[in-house]
């Protein structure tokens, strides 16, 4: 039998190969002759890679001299190529939504072994889409505009390069970022690897630009609250947090914060990483970017107890920028894309005490050296331990908080390279004797295995060895004062004891420890390290699952500065052709109400989680607004009197697979 | 004068509401009787099985059954009348898709009669005996029809060419059917003559149903005083009527009492039970698993509520493991 | 259902028992998990078929039962997890319906290990290949449900009757 409503059904089954992806697991002979035995089948095929070129071709020729009107190709994941088949079967005159996939690699071939059962499945799930396709429907995509504007989240160099590519190419920009400064952590960084270039000289000048761009509309101290919509418009609710200091007015002379009323500073500075102190009312560092003081309320004392004598108000009469009756304001925007670079934490080395951070006062993470050795860092630049010291020799243990099953497992990836330019720094510095502690030294890229000659050249010594614990137990007069490491170095076999008078830790790269609120917040993916999911690991690897989500920089994964800005350029090459496109094609999987079968009882309505069905008084029917439906279907499970349908997931298609899988059982 | 149409009805296992149904069509009946010549009616009238059994094949033009089938007898009775008729008919819910019987499909043969022969309270049945389909009394072998296994629709033994829902079907229901079917224009095989859309369609108390329906606490009807004026799923009382097909008039509605189920699934549905369930659990108002548990601890028996009329044409059928 | 395709598509290979489950998938998370896992070789039992659904939301509770009556030994839904659904909560509406019916299944005999609702993320392959061993394990245990043999079963007693009848009509006829 072949005959039904919409006519002869004529399917052609196509199985593919996929090199020996597929063939060597499953028979794809086998399964192909087993559907061409099946009803309504008028050829099925094998083939080696039904993607390329001569594989659609051959599925348009079925089309056309067969004159086929549904097919089934049994191949990798629909999320892979069901829009390569959709596209030939719609050059081949055919409506595309007579195309279905059936996933035999990834849910098949790739995880079973034993060839007769992955055959024999493979069967089961082709029977089930050629039985599924009988009840299959001419559809249409749906289009949706798109807004031009871009959001970006988070003004770190991924970020700020993102921010900036999309207002170059004339699109309005949002950036949001939650510090009273954008810069992230580049800014905090003194020199970069491999070329020594400083990175407070090639970063500032992109956090200026980014403030000057007529394009950009920057938002620091602020934080997104709520994320609406989807692709083309979100509409998104950002929280703009007081700083006390009115942004339009401020000028940055700081004059404000010389005349506070703590004489000295007196409060942990975050961006030097607390090595030095700063007032309640502050300025992150020189270049921050806006140019505006924040009052810090947790230690500002008008803030905290409305008793202060002001001083600052009067360093800053004549502007009137500082108020104190500031409140947090909400903005909300609506954009077509979202571009998310929210970077990363590093590692808090305290979970690793046998290394003594916290404990000895010279043992210091990478970040917090990189502002001992910057020049506007709490020493200008010289590099001595707590007790005021210059190092005679000092340690950089790596993979802290890396490569380690009992933190975390994946390589950091920066934290070689970071640890051999802070060796040839404070080797510059100090003249110090200098030990790299290292597992295996990874300096894959551009001029990195160079630089490592270099430093391996400037007499920095290597020990091949985790070190086992930092301790200042003296067992002998030369490490009375010190710090000693003791490491077995499994170049030489022997274990080791070396004193150090400071030991840096290389800190390993985290997710945020918010990251799964972001995650949430824009409903994307999280692998199981907590990093953002892309969409796919090589072919997509800053859009992610949620149309118009694009992720760029650390927040993704661990990666380098070029890394980070060929992402983030990426990202936002990806945002601006889907704004140039000006529309998104949606899946017509949109779910709607057969009015004449409604009796109108309202249990759908409230399910519904983007208000798309709505109760229509007048005909006493519930009615569903396709353009605010996204498909899910939830209602179509619930309506009672089976009254509503979903296009593509129709209840006869799904009933006729789940009886396609289990014909066998009969 | 051609001979008038020939029409029949037969109950099986039912409690006899369908006949008084037919007779509730009062005076209606005398157009209806003027109309056909009604060839057997075993309630009614004194025709035996044999006389069926003479009438040659396909002779009456259409027999309307009541009950669902339990037993050999009522089975065999199934394969004559649908042997001897034109369009076969399944009137009411028992026909139709099992009725409350059906209920009984929760329990296997042996519990159904060791209670009924033994353990039920008002027995005393010292020998237990139990009826045997075969018994030799005073040398004449006398019989009984098996008690089968299981409570089936009319369907789910012979083909049925119409069904007419409902516990029991409306006069005017069955007048339109009986006028339907003397009209020779017939609908599509299959069908159910009742409206295709769910109760809710023609329940007085529409408007008073929320668009954002919240259930917090299932009430049973004796648990609570009922408004009488407003939505039962308002009132956390669980009514059918969403997922059954209408028709009815709404009876129990203005009766103050919800819908239970009785004219079966709309076209679109296989299975009421499912559909209604599905409905009612996406509107429980919490999120815990716990608390979710606590409100639906509220639906005492859930198969009785959702499969009170058609247990037997439900996915499942029956409890699976009797 | 007049147009339905004839089931002469029987395979003819005989199995001897092997627990068969079906699952329902969540496009967004758990479809793109078991993707997941296929991408990083995780192997799992070969006895469950995915059908994808767009969220676990769509899971009729029909679904399941069409699934057990034709012969499911054990059905399974993933959705995303509790706050991350895709449709922001479908997945909330397809746990009340699964723990309504895991209740209605109980009353109908129909053993706790044979309906599953697991929530696994898109990043969380390991799961579903955990998942699947663990049910299909746990199915093994329970034996089979096969109810498409259980209901011809059940009319067996039908079926002897209707040759009786069935060979009247013929005698009647001769």
């Amino acid at each position: 039998m072949s005959e039904q409503k919409n006519g002869e059904v004529r399917i052609g089954v196509y199985v593919c190969h996929c090199g020996a992806n597929i063939a060597d697991t499953v028979d794809v002979k086998a399964v192909a002759e087993y559907a061409a035995t099946l009803p309504g089948v008028v050829v099925a095929r094998d083939y080696k890679y039904m993607c390329s070129d001569p594989g659609q071709e051959l599925v348009q020729e079925d089309i056309r001299n067969l004159s086929l009107n549904r097919v089934v190709v049994a191949a990798c994941s629909p999320s892979l190529h069901e829009n390569t088949f959709r596209g030939a079967a719609e050059r081949a005159g055919l409506n595309p939504f007579f195309v279905q996939m059936v996933n035999i690699r990834e849910h098949d071939s790739w995880v079973h072994s034993d060839r007769e059962a992955a055959t024999e499945k493979a069967k089961d799930l082709v029977r089930a889409a050629v039985r599924r396709v009988y009840f299959h429907k001419p559809l249409e995509k749906r289009r949706v505009p798109i807004h031009s504007e871009v959001l970006v989240v988070g003004g770190g160099i991924a970020g700020i390069h993102a921010a900036l590519t999309v207002a170059n190419s004339g699109k309005k920009v949002y950036l949001v970022e939650r510090e009273p400064t954008i810069g992230g952590h580049m800014a905090q960084y003194d020199k970069t690897f491999p070329t020594l270039d400083c990175a407070a000289c090639i970063l500032t000048p992109k956090m200026s630009a980014v403030k000057a761009h007529p394009n950009i509309t920057l938002w620091t101290y602020s934080e997104v609250v709520s994320v609406d919509g989807s692709v083309g418009d979100y509409k998104v609710v950002v929280k703009r947090k007081p700083r006390y200091v009115r942004e339009d007015l401020c000028v940055g002379c700081l004059q404000c914060i010389d005349t506070c009323v703590f004489k000295e500073p007196k409060f942990d500075d975050e961006f030097n990483m607390g090595l030095s102190k700063r007032k309640p009312i502050y300025i992150p560092f020189p270049q921050a970017t806006p140019k505006v003081v924040v009052i810090d309320p947790e230690s500002c004392i008008q803030l905290k107890t409305g008793k202060c004598k002001k001083s600052c108000l009067e360093a800053c009469v004549e502007r009137g920028a500082i108020d104190f009756d500031q409140k947090e304001t909400y903005e909300e925007i609506h954009v077509g894309s979202i571009i998310i670079a929210t970077g990363f934490q590093t590692f808090d080395p305290r979970r690793m005490p046998q290394y003594g951070y916290g404990k000895y006062p010279n043992v210091y993470t990478t970040l917090e050296v990189e502002r001992l050795v910057n020049a506007s860092g709490p020493t200008g630049g010289q590099v001595v331990t707590r007790d005021g010291r210059v190092p005679k020799s000092v340690g950089i243990i790596l993979c802290v908080g890396s490569r380690d099953e009992n933190t975390n497992r994946w390589c950091s990836r920066v934290c070689c390279m970071t640890s051999l330019k802070l060796a040839h720094l404070i080797k510059e510095h100090t003249g110090a004797e200098v030990f790299i502690f290292y597992i295996d030294m990874r300096a894959a890229g551009k001029g990195y295995e160079e630089f490592y000659q270099r430093v391996l050249n400037e007499g920095v010594h290597f020990v091949r060895g985790r070190v086992a614990e930092i301790t200042d137990w003296a067992l002998d007069p030369s490490e009375e004062g010190k710090l000693v490491a003791r490491v077995e170095d499994t170049n030489t076999g022997f274990v080791r004891r070396i004193p150090l008078d400071m030991v840096v830790l290389a800190v390993g790269l985290e997710p945020q420890p918010d990251a799964l609120n972001v995650q949430r917040l824009f409903g994307i993916g999280c692998s199981m390290d907590g990093f953002f999911l892309e969409k796919h690991p090589k072919l997509a690897p800053a859009p992610t699952y949620t149309d118009g989500i694009f992720i760029a920089g650390v927040c993704h994964g661990p990666k380098d500065i070029p890394d980070t800005v060929m992402q983030a350029g990426y990202a936002a090459a990806e945002a601006i052709a889907l704004a140039d496109t000006g529309y998104f094609e949606l899946e017509p999987n949109t779910a709607y109400i057969v009015e004449e079968e409604c009796s109108g009882c309202k249990s759908c309505i409230p399910l519904c989680p983007y208000q798309a069905i709505s109760f229509n008084e007048e005909k006493k029917k519930a009615f569903i607004n396709e353009v605010l439906c996204k498909g899910c279907g939830t209602c179509v499970a619930a309506c009672p009197s089976g009254s509503i349908k979903q296009n593509l997931f129709e209840d006869e298609e799904i009933f006729s697979e789940i009886e396609g899988v289990l014909a066998y059982a009969q | 004068m051609p001979d008038k149409p020939k029409i029949a009805f037969y109950w099986c296992a039912s409690c006899g509401g369908c006949e008084e149904s037919i007779v509730d069509l009062a005076e209606d009946i005398l157009e209806v009787a003027q109309a056909v010549d009604i060839v057997f009616w075993p309630v009614a009238m004194d025709f035996k099985r044999k006389d069926v059994e003479a009438m040659p094949d396909g002779s009456i033009l259409a027999t309307m059954v009541n009950g669902s089938i339990r037993t050999s007898e009522q089975e065999e009775m199934a394969y004559l009348l649908r042997r001897k008729s034109q369009i076969l008919i399944a009137y009411g819910s028992c026909a139709h898709t099992g009725g409350v019987p059906s209920l009984a499909n929760q329990f296997s043969r042996e519990q159904i009669l060791r209670y009924v022969y033994e353990d039920a309270p008002t027995v005393v049945n010292e020998q237990r005996v139990r009826p045997q389909p075969r018994h030799q009394h005073n040398g004449t072998a006398v019989s009984l029809p098996e008690f089968r296994g299981l409570v089936r629709s009319l369907d789910q033994v012979v083909e049925v060419d119409y069904y007419l829902p409902g516990c029991p079907p409306t006069p005017k229901l069955l007048k339109q059917a009986v006028l339907t079917l003397l009209s020779g224009n017939l609908p599509p095989k299959g069908t159910v003559l009742a409206p295709d859309t769910a109760l809710c369609d023609q329940c007085p108390r529409k408007e008073t149903k929320p668009t954002d329906l919240k259930i917090n606490e299932f009430k049973r009807p004796h648990w609570t005083q009922i408004d009488p004026n407003t939505c039962f799923l308002a009132q956390g009382i669980i009514c059918m009527g969403p997922a059954t097909r209408s028709g009815c008039e709404a009876q129990c509605i203005s009766g103050n009492m919800p819908c239970t189920g009785c004219f079966g699934p709309t076209s679109r549905v296989r299975d009421q039970g499912a559909k209604i369930l599905s409905s009612l659990a996406s509107s429980v108002n919490a999120r815990e698993p716990e608390d979710i548990e606590k409100i639906l601890d509220g639906i005492v028996d859930p198969v009785g509520t959702f499969y009170r009329y058609s247990l037997a044409k439900s996915l499942l059928r029956a409890k699976v493991t009797r | 259902m007049e147009d339905k395709p004839v089931a002469t598509d029987k395979l003819s290979t005989s199995r001897d028992w092997e627990p068969l489950i079906v699952a329902f998938f969540c496009n967004w998370c758990t479809y793109t998990a078991a993707d997941l896992a296929g991408v990083s070789r995780m192997g799992y039992d070969p006895n469950v078929r995915v059908i994808r659904v767009m969220c676990s939301g769509r899971v009729d509770p029909q679904f399941v039962l069409d699934a057990f009556a034709h012969g499911a030994d054990g059905v399974l839904i993933g959705g995303c997890h509790p706050g991350d659904c895709h449709y922001v909560e479908g997945n909330y509406k397809a746990l009340r319906r699964y723990l309504l019916l895991k209740r209605l299944l109980r009353e109908l005999g129909i053993e706790e290990g044979r309906l599953r609702l697991e929530w696994i993320a898109a990043s969380e392959g390991e799961k579903v290949s955990k998942t699947i061993n663990e049910m299909v394990e746990q199915v093994r245990a329970l034996g089979p449900l096969r109810l498409t043999r259980k209901f011809k079963e059940w009319d067996a007693e039908l079926a002897a009757l209707e040759a009786e009848a069935q060979s009247e009509e013929v005698a009647a006829h001769a």
